[in-house]
């Protein structure tokens, strides 16, 4: 059985609108594509995450999850992580990390319990 | 998505003008409002949230005035009780009949999460808002070095 491979997206400069919604739907081909198992979204680049940027990354993890994936967002800076609280977007659902390789300890880790919980089933049956 | 840089001749106020006529524009508005706040030094956490609220209501423009058109104008000042930007973002929209209600956290007529204006409020030292049905939206934000 081939697992697919792990995406990091880089996401770079000041996007507007239409951009972003561009970017959701070419991550989403993409998982789909090559059965990404796990996909970091690095967004330490970005000029602006604003209330549409959160939202449209929110439902970009969402699309992943249902394509069979783990979405985690990583990179938000501490003037970032302030801003969107004040604003009042949560990211309540949304998995984050400090940057890129936290963000991979995380995806691993979720993978090896999701991997032990299998094993286990094994052995039952 | 026209720029306007105006040059007062004292040297210390500088208002730059972007016309809002389209999504691309939010790009400028944003740019102006960052290089403000570089102009004056504002801390990153208050850019940050400045950009970010001008980023918001720069939208709002584009989903609710009349056409999605609208100015945004930027100031910034170096001189007085201290350094900081100032920012007006008009339309000549529809307008809002109930002013208590938009500000509210939750309330939105536009499909979106109704956070536009109280979180940008929220992320500014000054806000203020004046609009009336027929007569459009004008929003004043102020950002200072504290």
């Amino acid at each position: 059985m081939r697992m697919g491979p792990d995406l990091l997206v880089t996401l770079q400069g000041d996007l507007d609108d239409r951009a972003v919604e561009q970017i959701e739907q070419e991550i989403t081909d993409q998982v789909a594509r090559t059965s990404a198992r796990a996909v970091l979204v690095d967004v330490s680049g970005l000029a602006v995450l604003d209330s549409f940027v959160a939202r449209v990354l929110a439902r970009l993890v969402s699309m992943v999850r249902l394509l069979g994936a783990d979405a985690t967002l990583v990179g938000i800076s501490p003037a970032v992580a302030i801003t969107l609280v004040e604003l009042g977007v949560s990211l309540r659902h949304v998995n984050t990390a400090l940057n890129a390789e936290q963000g991979m300890v995380r995806l691993r880790r979720l993978r090896d319990g999701e991997a032990s919980r299998w094993t286990s089933h094994d052995d039952h049956g | 998505m026209t720029i306007t840089v105006d040059p007062a001749p004292s040297g210390d106020l500088v208002r730059t003008v972007v016309v809002v006529t389209g999504e691309s524009d939010l790009l400028d508005v944003r740019s102006a409002l960052r290089t403000a706040a570089e102009q004056v030094r504002l801390r990153l956490t208050a850019t940050t949230k400045l950009v970010t609220a001008g980023s918001e209501l720069a939208r709002n423009i584009l989903r609710y005035a009349t056409g999605g058109q609208g100015t945004v104008t930027i100031e910034v000042s170096t001189t007085g009780a201290g350094r900081g930007v100032r920012a007006v973002f008009a339309d000549q929209g529809p307008g809002i009949a109930d002013l208590e209600e938009v500000m509210r956290d939750g309330f939105s007529s536009g499909g979106s999460l109704g956070i536009g204006l109280p979180g940008s409020r929220r992320l500014v030292d000054e806000f203020t808002i004046d609009s009336a049905p027929g007569r459009g939206t004008t929003v004043v934000i102020s950002q200072w070095d504290r």
